[in-house]
C-alpha cells in the first residue's frame, strides 16, 4: 500500500510537470504578448519602448530560460506579479478560489444528489413511462450547453420576475449564500446530473440482475433496502468515476457560466487573463486547477478501495 | 397416514406463466405437492423443466414482468402465501421459508461482510440488537462448520472458497430457523469432494432443526441419498411422484426411466466399460409451442397415437405413486 502511494505520488508529479510544459508553450504559441496588446491599443509604437518593456517583464529571454524562471518560482512559492494589475499573482488568485470552489462544490452536490437517486429510480422502473420521462430529461441535460441554459435562466427570470439574479459578494446568511450560488450551480451541474443519472441507471440495471440481489429479496429485505443498500453499493463505482471526471470538466463549464452570471470567480478571471496574455496569472492558475484535478482523480481511485473490498492497492 | 398438522407446505395446482415476445408459456403448469416437517422432497428434471421457477414461485420471487403466478395455492403452516400482500410476504421470506441458490460464487453480496449479511437476515425478522444478531451470525457460521467463525464473519465473500460460501449461504438461510428450506441445486457448482460435505451438512441441520426441505436437482444420485419422496417434472408439469424406494424400484414414466438409464454405471472389474452413455434423444420442447398431447411423446420410444392427442392424467399406481403416462404399465417391461 505504501509503495503504491509513493508510486502514485511520483506519477502525479510527472503529470503535473507535463502539464506545466504544455501550458507554458501553448501560451507562447498564441500570437502576441501583453506588450503587443498594450501598444496596439495605444496606437503608437516606439520599438525601443516595446523592447524595454519586454525586457522589464522578462519575456525577451529564451523560452527555456523563461520556463525555468517560472517553474523555479512556482516551486519556491513565488508566483510572480500580474502583468495587468501589477499585484502579486497569488493575491489576485486566492480570493477568487472560494467563489469558484463553492460553485463547483454545489454543482457536484446537485449532480450527485439529483443524478444518483433519479438513476436508481429509472433503473428500478425500467421500461415504464417514468423511466422514459427520466431518460428524456437526462438526454436534454446532456444536450444543453451550460452557457445556453444559463442564458435561458437569465432570460426567463427577467421575463417572469422583471429582474435577474445578481451575484451577491457578501451573503449574510446561509440562505442568501445558497440563493447566490444555487442558480448558476444548477445551470452548470445539470449536465453532470444528467450524466450521473445515465451512468447510475446502466450500472444499476447491471447489478439488479445479479444473483445476490435475489438472495437479498429471499431474505425478506424491502425494495428500498434491496435497491439502495444492496444494489447501489455495488453499482456506485462507475458513478464515482464519472463524478470524478466531471469535476474536471466542470471547470470548462464554469468559465462560461461565471461569465454569463457575472460571477468574479477564477474561471472567468482565467479567460480575462488569457485575453491579456497575462502569463503569470494563466500559468499559475492552470497549475492550481491541474493540481486540484489530479488530486480529485487520486481521491476517486482511493474511494474504489473504500466501496469495493475486493480492490486493494498492492504493488 | 400422518396428521395434517405435520404438513409444512401444501402446494395445490400451482401455475406460473411467462409473458415473452414469442408468446405466453407455462413454466409451471398445475403442479401440486406437499412437504412434511423434517421431510425431504426432491424435485427432479432437466434444465428448463420448471424446477427453479417452482421454487421461486413458492417464495413469490418470480421476476414480474415477465413472469406471474396465475393460479393455485401455496399454503405454508396454514397460510396461503399467494393471498398475502407484499409486506406480509417479506415477513415470511427468510423467516419461515428460505432458499439456498445454485451459485455460491455470485449469490452473496460482494461488498458486504459475511457476518453482516447473516445479521441482516436475522434483524429483518427478529427484534435484536446488532450485538445479539452478530452473536447469532457467528453461532450459525459455527453450526455450518466454518472454522474460526468469529474471524470469518468479518470477511468478504471473495475471501472464502466456493464451499465456504455455500456454507455461509446455508447459515444465512437457516439463521431464523425456517419451517421450510428450498435448496436449488445447492451442490451443482461445487467440486465433487465438497458436494457430499455440503449435502451431508444440509441433511444434518435439517434433522437438527426439523426443517422441511425441498431439494431441487437434476442428479438422481443425490436424490437417492437424500430424499424421502421425489417429484419428476417435465416441461412445467409434474409427470411422476413417488417415494424414493418406489421410484427407483419401478419408475412409471418413460422420462424417469430415461433419466435413470443415463446415469453412468461404474463397471465391475473385468467387465468392459459401456462404450456410450444412454441418453434421452432430443431436447425439452419449447414451452411456447407445446404439443397438444404428452410433451414427452416426441422423445418417447413408447409413444403411441393417443400420446400425441391427449395429455395423460396423473394416475395413482398405489402407495401415492403417481404417474402421468398412458403406457405406464408397460414402462417396466420395456426397460
Amino acid at each position: 500500500m505504501f509503495a503504491y502511494l509513493v508510486r502514485r505520488l511520483f506519477l502525479m508529479l510527472v503529470t503535473l510537470f507535463g502539464i506545466s510544459i504544455v501550458i507554458f508553450f501553448l501560451l507562447r504559441i498564441v500570437p502576441g504578448n501583453i506588450v503587443d496588446i498594450l501598444f496596439a491599443a495605444a496606437g503608437y509604437v516606439d520599438p525601443a519602448d516595446k523592447v524595454n518593456l519586454e525586457k522589464e517583464l522578462g519575456i525577451d529571454q529564451p523560452l527555456v530560460v523563461q520556463y525555468l524562471h517560472w517553474i523555479g518560482g512556482f516551486l519556491r512559492g513565488d508566483f510572480g506579479y500580474s502583468y495587468v494589475s501589477e499585484k502579486p499573482a497569488l493575491q489576485e488568485i486566492l480570493p477568487r478560489i472560494p467563489i469558484t470552489a463553492r460553485l463547483a462544490g454545489l454543482a457536484l452536490l446537485f449532480s450527485a444528489s439529483i443524478g444518483i437517486p433519479l438513476g436508481v429510480i429509472s433503473a428500478v422502473k425500467q421500461g415504464t413511462k417514468l423511466d422514459y420521462a427520466l431518460r428524456v430529461f437526462s438526454l436534454s441535460g446532456l444536450s444543453l450547453p451550460s452557457f445556453w441554459l444559463g442564458l435561458l435562466i437569465l432570460t426567463a427570470s427577467v421575463a417572469m420576475f422583471g429582474q435577474m439574479p445578481i451575484f451577491n459578494p457578501n451573503p449574510q446568511t446561509w440562505l442568501e449564500a445558497f440563493a447566490t450560488y444555487a442558480v448558476p450551480a444548477a445551470a452548470v451541474g445539470f449536465r453532470s446530473a444528467a450524466l450521473t443519472m445515465r451512468i447510475t441507471r446502466s450500472s444499476m440495471l447491471e447489478v439488479l440482475r445479479q444473483d445476490y440481489i435475489r438472495t437479498a429479496r429471499a431474505k425478506g429485505a424491502s425494495d428500498a433496502a434491496v435497491n439502495y443498500h444492496h444494489a447501489l453499493k455495488n453499482a456506485i463505482l462507475p458513478v464515482i468515476t464519472v463524478i470524478g471526471i466531471e469535476a474536471a470538466f466542470l471547470i470548462g463549464g464554469l468559465i462560461v457560466t461565471e461569465t454569463v452570471f457575472n460571477i468574479p470567480g477564477v474561471a472567468r478571471f482565467l479567460v480575462e487573463a488569457i485575453r491579456w496574455r497575462d502569463y503569470p496569472i494563466v500559468q499559475n492558475l492552470v497549475m492550481f486547477i491541474a493540481i486540484v484535478v489530479v488530486f480529485a482523480n487520486f481521491t476517486v481511485d482511493m474511494l474504489y478501495a473504500v466501496f469495493d473490498p475486493r480492490i486493494r492497492f498492492t504493488d | 397416514m400422518t396428521e395434517k398438522s405435520d404438513i409444512v407446505l401444501d402446494v395445490k395446482n400451482l401455475k406460473t406463466v411467462f409473458f415473452t415476445n414469442s408468446g405466453l408459456f407455462k413454466a409451471v403448469d398445475d403442479v401440486s405437492f406437499t412437504v412434511k416437517r423434517g421431510e425431504t422432497l426432491a424435485i427432479v428434471g432437466e434444465s428448463g423443466c420448471g424446477k427453479s421457477v417452482t421454487a421461486l414461485s413458492l417464495l413469490r420471487l418470480v421476476p414480474d414482468p415477465p413472469g406471474r403466478i396465475v393460479g393455485g395455492s401455496v399454503t405454508l403452516e396454514g397460510t396461503d402465501l399467494l393471498t398475502l400482500d407484499e409486506a406480509a410476504m417479506r415477513a415470511i421470506r427468510g423467516n419461515r421459508i428460505s432458499m439456498i441458490f445454485q451459485e455460491p460464487m455470485t449469490s452473496l453480496n460482494p461488498v458486504m461482510r459475511i457476518g453482516d449479511q447473516i445479521v441482516e437476515a436475522v434483524r429483518l425478522h427478529r427484534n435484536l440488537s446488532a450485538k445479539e444478531a452478530h452473536d447469532i451470525a457467528v453461532e450459525m457460521l459455527r453450526l455450518v462448520r466454518i472454522p474460526e467463525p468469529a474471524r470469518r464473519a468479518g470477511e468478504y465473500p471473495h475471501q472464502l472458497s466456493g464451499g465456504m460460501r455455500q456454507r455461509a449461504m446455508i447459515a444465512m438461510a437457516l439463521a431464523c430457523r425456517p419451517a421450510l428450506l428450498i435448496a436449488d441445486e445447492p451442490t451443482t457448482a461445487l467440486d465433487v469432494t465438497i458436494q457430499a460435505q455440503i449435502l451431508a451438512l444440509i441433511l444434518d441441520l435439517q434433522k437438527e432443526l426439523g426443517t422441511g426441505l425441498v431439494l431441487i436437482t437434476h442428479d438422481l444420485g443425490v436424490v437417492a441419498q437424500t430424499a424421502q419422496r421425489v417429484i419428476v417434472m417435465y416441461a412445467g408439469k409434474k409427470v411422476e411422484e413417488a417415494s424414493v424406494e418406489a421410484l427407483f424400484a419401478a419408475p412409471k414414466h418413460p422420462y424417469t426411466r430415461g433419466l435413470m438409464a443415463s446415469i453412468p454405471a461404474v463397471p465391475a472389474s473385468g467387465v468392459p466399460a459401456q462404450a456410450r452413455l444412454n441418453e434421452i434423444p432430443g431436447t425439452v420442447p419449447s414451452l411456447v409451442r407445446l404439443p397438444t398431447g404428452c410433451a414427452f411423446a416426441p422423445r418417447c420410444k413408447l409413444a403411441i397415437k393417443r400420446c400425441q392427442e391427449e395429455y395423460p392424467p396423473l394416475a395413482d399406481w398405489g402407495g401415492g405413486h403417481l404417474a402421468a403416462c398412458w403406457r405406464a404399465a408397460e414402462v417396466a417391461e420395456v426397460a
